[in-house]
């Protein structure tokens, strides 16, 4: 098995995640490159622990799994800021969200 | 070239291609159901690397849970059925960092680990990761269990508009 395969993956993976946040205007769109992001590290992590077996083995594995954990959480709130955004300016796009002391119209 | 190998290339293939439709498709809902494809392409390269538990946990938690949790929102948005013409910012900045970082990892990674061949791994099947989990990892569980409350409570408190957030005009 070559690792570089996986890691090369893992790399375009993650500048296609960047890319996402950075082009897309929905928020929704936004959490998902966020998700191709986190994807590409978890793939990282998990190559790593196939090509460094250390004192402590499947230790990557590990991380991949409190990642993906706290990726969950992360949606959660996530989806709960948007919609909750939503509910009140009737949009769902980041250009649009008004900072602290810009006039609010409603 | 082994059977592995192979397999790698080609579900990593199937991953960012999808994964790239995911960032460029006009459709919301396409976008999100090419993110199962990827995300599934990604759990089948975990298998292929020897983690079984979390192969199966991606398949449960992202394609299961998160892919569903972000289509209700495109639902609960309102979001048009056909193709938006709105979604995006101008490309180039974009293309600028994502492909400058998407390269030159790819670059360092590849230049760090050239065409070294590994041993396929021991499968990590939930017996040796729960040992790992509740022998050396313990206390970041805890304190994940923790984190995942406090986010259900926060979910909860942002998405009810009586104790939650309200308008500056009325609160």
């Amino acid at each position: 098995m070559h690792a570089v395969i996986p890691y090369v993956t893992a790399a375009c993976l993650f500048g296609l995640g960047v890319y996402g946040v950075l082009r897309r205007r929905n928020a929704i769109l936004v959490l998902m490159s966020v998700e191709l992001m986190l994807n590409a590290v978890n793939l990282i992590l998990i190559t790593a622990d196939v090509t460094t077996r250390g004192r402590t083995p499947y230790s990557g594995a590990v991380f991949a799994l409190f990642v993906i954990v706290l990726a969950a959480a992360e949606v959660g709130v996530g989806l709960a800021v948007i919609l909750q955004f939503y509910r009140m300016r009737r949009a769902v796009v980041l250009d649009e969200v008004h900072l602290e002391n810009e006039p609010v119209n409603r | 070239m082994t059977v592995a190998d192979a397999l790698l290339i080609a579900l990593g293939a199937v991953a960012v291609g999808s994964g790239a439709l995911v960032v460029l498709s006009s459709h919301l809902v396409r976008a999100g159901l090419y993110l199962v494809v990827s995300l599934a392409a990604i759990a089948a390269l975990y298998l292929v690397l020897g983690a079984e538990l979390v192969a199966w946990v991606q398949v449960l938690v992202y394609v299961g849970a998160v892919v569903v949790l972000l289509l209700f929102a495109v639902m609960l948005t309102r979001a048009p059925i056909g193709a938006s013409a709105d979604l995006d910012r101008p490309a180039w900045p974009a293309v600028l960092v994502g492909g400058g970082v998407g390269l030159g990892l790819a670059v360092l990674l590849a230049g760090a680990f050239r065409w070294t061949l590994y041993p396929l791994p021991v499968n990590g099947d939930a017996d040796r990761m729960g040992e790992q989990i509740f022998g050396n990892w313990v206390l970041p569980f805890e304190v994940i269990s923790i984190l995942l409350l406090a986010a259900l409570v926060g979910a909860i408190i942002l998405s009810r508009p009586d104790i939650g957030a309200t308008d500056r005009e009325e609160g």
